[in-house]
């Protein structure tokens, strides 16, 4: 039992308990003493579901590192191979799997973490090694506990295939994890949601259980709302710099930088975000590029710079596009595109810059923030409300009709969803009880909006409490970073 | 060994059992199936006339079979085999007819999809008709599940010619994003610049034709092919980039070559003094800008290695070129060209006054390469901003500008709180008792 999960009003370890559930059977399939090979990324979440003492119990003897070469020995009847399904992986396994001694040779096995994939199956058979595997399964970890009320889904490119690529799969994936959730927790029986791939979901969902309609789920239900939120309706909140204590931890991990500058970025922001000159070319990027700060740094600036302005004006566009490619190399044109594809980085178009309306109505920019001593949620970004939190926050009280005209000008729909329960299951609810929403980032959430949903569970006024759910968790970097187009380099 | 469904699979798809596969195009299954009916046909006439010679009897392979053999179970047919490979289809021929429907006879695309979403065996290879293969196709679009999706399109790619895919594809974008997505993870470049072509989406075919140059490591191949990239159909903004990027290479590829022979040669000062620490080749713009700022700055603009040559010819910002020459030149303690910069003389028409830098951030650069106070002081002094100035020239240790400003503003509390920070018997201490001494200024303190 994981004490952290079960704080909340949900109690997240039900989840995890079905989680270390399927994790025993499978290692109980490959009966024997045994060693795992680990996918070094896994290591984390794994780490959230099952300490080494479960995986001792199940026989396991040695873990190692998934590389290339020749497996180090071990005494064991089994190797189980612990991955994600990756290609280039696959080539580390199938070099793995030739070099085993014949003479000592032990029974090889593949656990694909979250699913499987024809594809890595298929260049597993492509290299001659498909046949030599005893059990390959999958281990669908689709949501993750982290915290009493967070879940992720870890799925580090779920922003890029949804928004970029226009690959919905890991909207399938997401209403996979959300029925398994279900399951566990009882029906939602109202959905909320804004935005293309909410609207999606939430369709993919209620499809779901049509299909397995006739299996009445008689739990009672935790969760009375479900909210899907698109990431590119807020596009602004990843971009700013965090200021709460795990984001900032989150952010400035590695960076050496003065605290000089990184009050002169926050200053830079600021002005941003409450609009000041964000039709220009902004003379501290300007500075940070001829010094060659980091790409990161200056591709968040300017993509703050083009969301709070709604687009840049083609001169100004020009501009910035220029000095980044004469100063860190040509092939960064390949990111600048997909920065537009996405939104983040664009030239306006003729249509008004909605930003200021918005702003004003949901009241984000509050300039009284109070850090030591905070009445609502714009302390995570000193004085600035992540939009996000704001819509989650209106929804609850005094709800989306107030606010229609606001909503319209955010992309994608929005929308309302009611599932039926079966007969009894209706809460009544009690005097002062709080309802319970779980709110869901489709496309990556970031710790300071954590934060600020935390902060609306602890008012003692709210009746509402909060757990989060998303694709991923990110930060401004690690975001930017996904959109980039080339990975195989080290870029400055 | 403990078996699963992944067994299942496995054993029907391993290159072990050769004999069947699913992806196997000689479609092995089809002449099982076949030779079976030609089994069941004949046992009921071998039962009937037990001595006839003529019936031909055929065995599972479907050759005829030399000896008359006894009708019987299927059991005595199975162990009369020779062909090993043949052979596995035997444990599950002895299941009773009844469970034949799981194996061999006709699934519906629905079915199929089903069966590939629960790892349970399938056949592609049923699907013969194009109309039958896009029924599937979009089955397997319709439960969204992205690997039953992947593994149809993989037999779609395999069973159709390109031209028919293409244009399949075009109308249903769900499998299309898969399909692209696919041929991205395969690197199938030729195969996915062709699809892009069909569609018209001749921007990401450029892009992606682009893209390729870095996986070309030799400058000379990388720079010819950078050149072929120039007439695809990129936007006019990525053309431009495009065409600079390569007038970059080939310039970079003609000055190492020089510059690597004059170093090598030993008879070029700068060069001895300043030994390159790297090759230019591939660095961006503004680093080869620096680099002849540093190595090639007295050049005219004749040479492609000359300053103003590439100042020109890449359209390089008057700021961006600014802050470079002035950081190469200063790296060089070169402080009468870091003047120069701010003369009105200067070709490039820079007064003192304005400069494109703020002077604050000149004072910066000058500081970053250890310029003695006596520089730093003099563009201190041009900080219009009086705070900023003050508080540059204290971080700075230029005594003087403080001094002057404290003595303009006439406070004498400052200047004396000043006088501890100077150096005991300096001429910045004289200065300042000097001044603190001189009864004909009205201090306001």
């Amino acid at each position: 039992m994981a004490a952290h999960l079960s704080y909340g009003r949900v109690n997240l370890n039900i989840l995890r308990e079905a989680a270390r559930k399927e994790l025993r059977e499978f290692l109980d399939k490959c009966a024997g003493s045994k060693a795992i090979v680990w996918d070094e990324y896994l290591t984390g979440p794994f780490g959230l579901i099952a300490q080494y003492s479960l995986l001792k119990e199940h026989e396991v003897e040695k873990m190692f590192t998934l590389k290339g070469g020749r497996l180090p020995p071990a005494d064991v009847k089994n190797i189980i191979f612990f991955v994600r399904p990756r290609l280039e992986l696959m080539d580390i396994i199938a070099e793995n799997v030739f070099s085993e001694d014949k003479m000592h040779s032990r029974d090889f096995h593949i656990l694909f973490v979250p699913r499987r994939s024809m594809l890595c199956e298929q260049r597993l058979k492509e290299q001659g090694v498909l046949g030599s595997f005893t059990n390959i399964d999958e281990y669908i970890l689709d949501l993750i506990p982290y915290d009493g009320d967070l879940l992720s889904m870890e799925s580090e490119s779920a922003f890029r295939e949804c928004y970029l690529e226009n690959d919905q799969t890991s909207l399938y994936h997401t209403a996979k994890g959300l029925m398994t959730l279900q399951a566990l927790y009882g029906t939602i029986p109202q959905i909320y949601g804004k935005g293309e791939c909410a609207r999606h979901v939430a369709n993919m969902m209620l499809r779901m259980k049509r299909e397995f309609a006739g299996s009445q789920n008689q739990i009672l239900p935790v969760f009375d709302t479900l909210l899907l939120l698109d990431r590119n309706v807020d596009l602004l909140t990843p971009l700013a710099t965090q200021l709460t204590y795990e984001g900032l931890i989150d952010e400035i991990y590695g960076i050496t930088n003065a605290s000089e500058t990184f009050f002169d970025n926050l200053t830079v922001e600021q002005e941003f975000m409450t609009g000041v000159d964000t039709d220009k070319v902004n003379t501290y990027i300007e500075d940070c590029i001829a010094q060659k700060d980091p790409l990161i740094k200056i591709l968040r600036l300017v993509c703050m710079q083009s969301v709070c302005n709604n687009g840049l004006k083609q001169k100004v566009l020009d501009y910035y596009k220029r000095e980044i490619l004469q100063t860190y190399g040509y092939e960064h044109m390949l990111t600048l595109n997909n920065l537009e594809k996405t939104g983040l980085l664009k030239p306006q178009t003729s249509s008004r810059n909605n930003y200021p309306t918005i702003r004003k109505t949901l009241k984000l920019w509050m300039e009284d923030a109070n850090e030591q001593n905070p009445n609502d949620i714009s302390y995570v970004y000193s004085g600035y409300a992540p939009l996000s939190i704001r819509l989650t926050q209106v929804l609850a009280r005094p709800g989306w009709r107030s606010i229609e005209e606001v909503l319209k000008m955010l992309p994608g729909p929005h929308f309302e969803e009611r599932q039926q329960l079966p007969a009894g299951l209706h809460k009544k609810r009690q005097q002062g009880e709080n309802r319970t929403t779980l709110v869901f980032f489709l496309g990556g959430v970031t710790y300071a909006e954590i934060a600020a949903l935390r902060f609306l569970s602890q008012m003692e006024d709210s009746g509402m409490e909060y757990i989060i759910a998303t694709t991923k968790l990110i930060n401004g970097t690690s975001w930017i970073k996904s959109l980039m187009d080339r990975p195989e380099s080290q870029t400055p | 060994m403990m078996k699963s469904k992944a067994d299942e699979e496995d054993y029907w798809n391993s290159s072990k059992f050769k004999a069947f596969t699913f992806d196997d195009e000689d479609d092995e299954f089809t002449r099982l199936k076949e030779s079976k009916q030609a089994v069941n046909s004949i046992r009921s006439l071998v039962e009937e006339e037990d001595d006839e010679d003529d019936v031909e009897k055929v065995s599972w392979s479907g050759e005829p079979i030399g000896s008359k053999a006894k009708a019987g179970g299927f059991q005595s047919f199975s162990e009369s085999l020779s062909d090993s490979s043949v052979r596995h289809y035997a444990p599950e021929l002895r299941k009773p007819k009844s469970e034949y429907k799981d194996y061999i006879s006709d699934w519906s695309p629905e079915e199929t999809v089903q069966r590939m979403q629960q790892g349970k065996v399938f056949s592609l290879e049923k699907f013969r008709s194009l109309q039958d293969k896009l029924l599937l196709l979009d089955q397997a679009v319709r439960v969204h599940d992205g690997n039953v999706i992947t593994a149809v399109l993989i037999y779609l790619k395999k069973s159709l010619s390109k031209e028919v895919l293409f244009r399949e594809l075009e109308s249903r974008q769900t499998a299309l994003r898969h399909f692209i997505h696919y041929l991205t993870e395969t690197k199938e470049q030729r195969l996915l610049m062709e699809l892009f072509r069909a569609l018209g989406r001749t921007e990401d075919m450029a892009l992606l034709q682009y893209k390729e140059h870095l996986s070309i490591t030799d400058e000379n191949k990388r720079r010819d092919f950078l050149k072929s990239c120039i007439s695809l159909p990129f936007s006019p903004e990525d053309a431009v980039h495009v065409q600079d990027h390569f007038t970059l290479l080939e310039r970079q590829i003609i000055i190492e070559a020089t510059d690597g022979q004059a170093e090598s040669g030993g008879k070029v000062e700068i060069f001895q003094k300043f030994p390159r620490r790297a090759s230019i080749l591939n660095m961006p713009l503004i680093t080869t800008l620096y680099y002849c700022c540093f190595y090639h700055y007295s050049e005219t603009e004749g040479t492609y290695s000359s300053p103003a040559n590439i100042r020109q010819t890449f359209r390089i910002a008057e700021k961006q070129f600014f802050v470079t020459a002035l950081a190469a030149r200063a790296k060089l303690k070169a402080w009468l060209d870091v003047d120069s910069l701010f003369s009105s003389r200067n070709w490039l028409g820079f007064s003192r006054r304005k400069s494109p830098l703020s002077f604050h951030r000149v004072v910066d650069v000058l500081q970053k390469n250890n310029a003695p106070v006596q520089v730093l002081q003099q563009y201190v002094g041009l900080v219009d901003d009086a705070e900023l100035k003050i508080s540059l020239a204290q971080k700075h240790k230029c005594h003087d500008i403080v001094i002057n400003t404290y003595r303009d503003l006439k406070d004498r509390q400052l200047l004396l709180g000043y006088r501890g920070k100077v150096g005991r018997g300096s001429a910045e201490e004289r200065k300042i008792d000097e001044l603190l001494s001189n009864s004909q200024i009205r201090w306001k303190n």
